[in-house]
């Protein structure tokens, strides 16, 4: 199996506070790899710095053997890693269609174009309608993206990542505040992700985790604890410890 | 309609012309021949109007905040009117292009520096550049003629064939030409991907780098295409006045520029066209009521504006004329209320 994305010995320090602590990680591709710890263990320090919003301190980041730790976030993206966040990270006055244009943009190399106008490149057009239908955004497309409701905006969260063709796709709890009777859209749309996208999935909710997942690693203050297939990662006597009182991890 | 298509379409929406923009700019054209008298106040509203636009390219777009816009100003100031007072380009609009390109130079070169910081750091950095820049223009009198000014300018014919007169009409036509070319060329590039993403980036510079924008970089190209702008209105100042003085750096020209485009709205274009025009006939209103204090009425107008929104406000006062446009051309044709909010 060929490794998409790998750490090398990735250290970060803030002070004198180690959040990443000599970690080697290795994510093969086309695998649903996820990235479990309990709160504090740094699992958004480890995406910040995958997707270089953060500098390690030491260590190095390959992507398909190539080393991009000192690429800045666009020219990553570019290379086909992407990121949806925690949190959602949208643009508030701009609709579903402007900011899934924008993405399909700037991947298929439109993004600088400051003469042609928006909306008559048909690749373009294309795909953004494509996107808007898979997504269930196609209705709210003229919809300024802060009115619309939260679990269209966490569709859309992860439509833009999507939009990027991205390689390698971290998933920073995707289902994240999202109600119960949204929940399904989402879990669809992670699940039926193409196979050759490789995802990294870092959650909370092992529910989601164990249903998605088919290797996981367990991050504990920085440093990678354990690693395995789900099986052997719920059996170990040392994760039932770490997640002891938080929440009992049975498959 | 196949999905795609409805796509483009609506991916165009913004980018069609409105009716009321139309009207917009008939109504300013026309004010060109309604009042013979009053060319050198249109005049003054015109650089101000283009002045405000390059602000709102880099404010209201890009999200980049300054206090030291006069910097452009005046350096397009001076370079116009060293061009004509030493002879070096004659012809007026190529010399307004010079002029421009000149602002541009120090536009990209300062970029530099604006886009490394947060709105503080901006603010700070392009007011000090502005102080900068007039001091400079202090010290090296003997080219710029100090605290006199440049002096003695005299304006060869647009394209040799129209000369600049005594009431300012060639000098109005002359600035409503420019001001409407400049618009065009903003009103496509703001709708193009580009334009686009500057708004993504105002809006989350974390989510546009993560998507592959560029960030600095266009940061830098929108930061230098204002400085275009603002050049060229202050070559437009030194030509259509034949003066050119310290106070075109002054900090006072950049504040007002604030105003203007706060009191126009950001993000539309139109805002600084609006602004200017409210903006000079408040300061006109205001001055023949009460000469002295005239600014606090200019900073109450502000406050008002800022507390009530100027959304509500827009609201407001387009409720008439959109009554009449919807009874006469349709639901389609109201004037749009502007998205962005300072």
């Amino acid at each position: 199996m060929t490794i998409a994305l790998e750490t090398k010995n990735l250290e970060k320090q803030f002070g004198g506070l180690r959040v990443t602590r000599d970690l080697s990680l290795k994510v093969e591709q086309g695998a649903r790899h996820a990235l479990i710890g309990p709160n504090g263990a740094g699992k958004t320090t480890v995406i910040n710095q995958l997707t270089g919003v953060l500098k390690p301190n030491s260590g190095r980041i390959l992507l398909e053997g190539q080393d991009i730790t000192d690429l800045p976030v666009h020219r990553r993206v570019l290379r086909g890693l992407s990121r949806t966040f925690q949190i959602n990270q949208l643009y508030p006055d701009l609709t579903p269609l402007e900011t899934i244009g924008l993405a399909v943009s700037e991947r298929l190399g439109h993004g600088g174009d400051w003469w042609r106008r928006m909306g008559t490149r048909n690749d373009v057009n294309d795909e953004i309608a494509d996107l808007l239908t898979r997504f269930h955004l196609l209705d709210a497309m003229n919809e300024q993206t802060v009115t619309l409701p939260y679990g269209k905006q966490r569709l859309l969260e992860i439509a833009v990542a999507i939009a990027t063709k991205p390689r390698v796709l971290l998933l920073d709890e995707p289902a994240a505040g999202v109600p119960e009777s949204e929940r399904h859209d989402i879990l669809a749309v992670v699940g039926a992700l193409p196979r050759d996208v490789t995802v990294l999935l870092i959650e909370h909710d092992m529910d989601l985790v164990f249903s998605f997942a088919d290797r996981i690693s367990v991050l504990v203050s920085g440093a990678l604890l354990t690693e395995g297939p789900p099986e052997q990662v719920a059996r170990d006597p040392q994760v039932k410890a770490v997640y002891l009182g938080e929440e009992a991890v049975d498959v | 309609m196949s999905a795609a298509s409805d796509v483009g379409y609506n991916a165009q929406r913004q980018a069609r012309w409105h009716y009321g923009e139309i009207a917009f700019w008939l109504i300013v054209l026309s004010c060109g021949f309604l009042f013979p008298s009053r060319y050198l106040i249109m005049t003054d509203i015109l650089r101000l109007a283009l002045f405000t636009m390059s602000l709102d390219l880099i404010l209201g777009y890009a999200g980049i905040v300054s206090l030291g816009h006069a910097a452009f100003f005046g350096v397009g100031a001076y370079a116009a009117g060293l061009l004509a007072l030493h002879g070096i380009i004659n012809e007026p609009v190529l010399a307004l292009i010079a002029a421009g390109l000149a602002a541009m130079v120090l536009g990209f070169a300062t970029s530099f520096l604006v886009i490394r910081g947060v709105d503080l750091t901006r603010l700070m950095v392009t007011l000090g550049i502005a102080l900068l820049l007039e001091a400079l223009a202090e010290r090296f009198s003997n080219i710029t003629g100090g605290t006199d000014g440049l002096q003695g300018i005299e304006m060869q014919p647009i394209f040799g064939q129209i000369p600049f007169d005594m009431f300012g009409k060639a000098g109005f036509f002359y600035s409503l030409a420019v001001l409407f070319l400049l618009f065009l060329f903003a009103r496509r590039v703001v709708h193009s991907p580009f334009g686009l993403s500057l708004r993504a980036i105002k809006n989350n510079p974390l989510r546009a780098a993560a998507i592959g924008i560029p960030v600095n970089r266009r940061l830098i190209a929108v930061y230098t295409l204002a400085a275009f702008y603002a050049g060229i209105a202050g070559a437009l100042f030194t030509q259509t006045t034949a003066i050119a003085s310290l106070d075109v750096f002054a900090f006072e020209r950049s504040a007002d520029l604030m105003l203007v485009l706060v009191i126009g709205g950001t993000g539309y274009l139109y805002g600084g066209l609006i602004g200017a025009v409210v903006f000079r006939l408040l300061q006109e209103l205001f001055s023949t009521i009460t000469p002295q204090y005239w600014q606090f009425w200019i900073g109450l107008v502000l406050v008002v504006i800022v507390l009530v929104g100027r959304q509500r406000l827009h609201r407001w006062v387009l409720y008439v004329p959109n009554l009449i446009l919807r009874m006469v051309a349709g639901r389609k044709a109201v004037v749009a209320v502007p998205e962005g909010d300072a």
